[in-house]
């Protein structure tokens, strides 16, 4: 056993940088969330379809393969906006049911355990407890959203040419802004439930709830009041008329890109307002 | 020495409710006690030191940083212990401790060393890989205190640090917040409704009523001062024994039947007392001192009506 000093001393030593403690918050929490197999399982099937696409780009463009089969190179896979809006919808569907797992357990815990004090009485803002606590969720969605789909698109730019890439290059950045934004959306969402939501498993099942009743309410509204408004109360659906615009395809929703963005923005800022209320060192009862 | 805390004219409202009305002090004790009724505004103070609250009036510094302008510097200098459970459940008390360290700004591998450390030093040392939320409440106590002090703050405020701890569970605490005291530059805020605790522990005494002080005390000076009142029972005839008191400069006063009350005069000690006694052939039956204890200074505090600022 190593031996300890067992009389108080005061810590004369170097300290870290301030502005990067924040980051002690993600990367402790970063390994609680990979403790957990089914998020670690789940972690490993989201990238199952991206591996399928890549070994669909391989054959696409392996003529040996493709004589062997009898297939034209668009046979296996068509490379166009399409290809790109199924692959992000796919993967946001995984980041969505991901976050459902890791985001109850960001907040949840410290208010459950009322450890917020501990946090808030070191040098340590509200502002960076949450971006500490929202990189773990960005960082890992992270890996299974926009990483595969640039990875993706610099492997069919690779295989097709530089013209290719550059042509198409407005996919790459609407599988990066998109994605960003749809992380950014699910962290924020997550975080807010699990700040005001102190059971994990209430909040796994309220971010669902939240996303599939915002679906339906959107729907309810335009059918009740005869418009296309409702769409824009779809997180959903808001990043899907932008990775529409990008990919260029088009949607039934009618949707106007700055009210997209718009719609994003207010949904952002309301969980904001959602979690600045809710984190601090002390609730004051008024 | 710099002051520990200075109060100017401090002012906290929680919504429409004044919490803390207009606070002046400047506490420079090493151990200071901060003593009050419920409600008395004692954890508000705390949480405005540690810029939980923001004041509406005034302003407070602790070790001379402002705390409106210089939080950061405030937060970096103080540990804190919670009155109420304050952990992370899932965790391991070293992981826990090693966490809270490096959020202070040590790292990695000297908040490690720390947090073994620190937590040896509250006595959890065989305890240290087990998960908080298996921890009895004392251990909890015991935990907090470890985080509190993991980063080697300047100042400690401790929060109700006996809550549930059992007689030698808090003796230990209270020993354990004497030695802090004693070993290097650190200073202590402690906060307690158990009057024996800081009244074993601390050096200076600060009672809140109603958001108010009502009493200041530095209970090192009043310990001098009580050693200099003496009361005396005789018994027999006083032969002039209080003349001859009176005659070495002291101050007499008779409390009843052979029942003298003395304030005795410098350069008299009470070996003196005996000598005029044998000499004048008196017996003395009682001699004590006087003993204000802290209880009595608090229950005086609570009489008054109006506090002072």
């Amino acid at each position: 056993m190593a031996v300890h000093k067992r009389s108080y001393r005061a810590y004369e030593g170097a300290l870290t940088p301030r502005w990067s403690r924040f980051l002690i918050l993600t990367r402790y929490a970063a390994k609680g969330v990979f403790q957990s197999r089914i998020i670690t399982g789940l972690f490993v099937i989201s990238f199952f379809y991206p591996l399928l696409m890549i070994a669909g780009l391989y054959l696409n463009h392996n003529t040996q393969v493709l004589s062997m089969l009898k297939l034209a190179s668009d046979q296996i896979l068509v490379i166009n906006g399409t290809f790109f809006l199924v692959l992000m919808t796919v993967q946001a569907a995984f980041a969505f049911l991901m976050t459902a797992f890791i985001g109850p357990n960001m907040i949840a815990p410290d208010l459950a355990n009322n450890a917020l004090p501990l946090y808030f009485c070191r040098p340590l803002s509200r502002t960076e407890y949450v971006t500490g606590r929202a990189c773990v969720i960005f960082f890992v969605l992270s890996f299974i959203t926009w990483i595969p789909g640039l990875l993706i698109f610099a492997i069919e730019g690779t295989l097709s040419g530089p013209a290719w890439a550059w042509d198409h290059r407005n996919f790459a950045f609407g599988i990066f802004i998109g994605s960003v934004l749809w992380l950014l959306l699910l962290t924020l969402i997550a975080l807010a439930i699990s700040a005001w939501v102190r059971w994990k498993l209430i909040a796994g099942a309220l971010l669902l709830a939240v996303m599939f009743a915002s679906s339906g309410f959107a729907t309810a509204v335009n059918e009740i009041l005869r418009v296309k408004a409702g769409f824009y109360l779809d997180p959903a659906n808001l990043i899907a008329a932008i990775w529409a615009r990008f990919f260029d395809v088009p949607i039934h929703t009618e949707m106007s890109i700055t009210g997209a963005y718009a719609g994003i923005a207010v949904i952002c800022g309301f969980c904001v307002l959602l979690l600045s209320r809710k984190i601090r060192a002390f609730e004051v009862v008024k | 020495m710099t002051p520990t805390i200075e109060l100017a004219g401090l002012e906290v409202r929680l919504g429409s409710r004044l919490i803390l009305d207009n606070l002046t002090c400047s506490l420079s004790g090493r151990t200071i006690g901060l003593l009050g009724p419920n409600g008395a505004g004692k954890s508000t103070l705390i949480n405005t030191l540690l810029g939980f609250h923001p004041p509406n009036r005034g302003t407070a510094r602790i070790l001379g940083h402002d705390i409106r302008t210089g939080l950061d510097r405030v937060r970096s200098l103080v540990g804190f212990m919670p009155e109420n459970d304050s952990f992370i459940a899932n965790m391991t008390a070293v992981a826990f401790i090693r966490m809270m360290a490096e959020l202070s700004g040590l790292p990695r591998e000297a908040a490690l060393e720390r947090a073994h450390e620190a937590l040896f030093y509250v006595g959890l040392g065989e305890a240290r890989y087990r998960k908080l939320g298996t921890y009895s409440l004392g251990m909890k106590q015991l935990a907090k205190l470890a985080q509190a002090i993991v980063h080697g703050p300047k100042l400690v405020i401790l929060d109700e640090p006996t809550n549930g701890l059992d007689p030698p569970a808090r003796q230990r605490m209270v020993r354990m917040i004497r030695e802090m005291k004693e070993t290097g530059d650190l200073r202590i805020v402690l906060c307690s409704h158990l009057l024996r605790d800081v009244e074993e522990a601390c050096e200076e005494v600060l009672i809140l009523k109603q958001g108010r002080i009502v009493h200041y005390s530095n209970l090192e000076t009043e310990r001098k001062a009580n050693l200099r009142f003496v009361e005396i029972e005789t018994h027999g005839d006083d032969g002039g024994f209080i003349e001859a008191l009176e005659g070495l400069g002291c101050e007499c006063a008779i409390a009843g039947d052979r029942r003298l009350k003395m304030v005795l005069s410098e350069g008299i000690e009470i070996q003196d007392i005996y000598r005029v006694a044998e000499s004048r052939r008196v017996q003395l039956r009682k001699l004590n001192y006087r003993r204000d204890t802290l209880e009595d200074i608090f229950l005086k505090a609570m009489e008054t009506t109006n506090g002072r600022s």
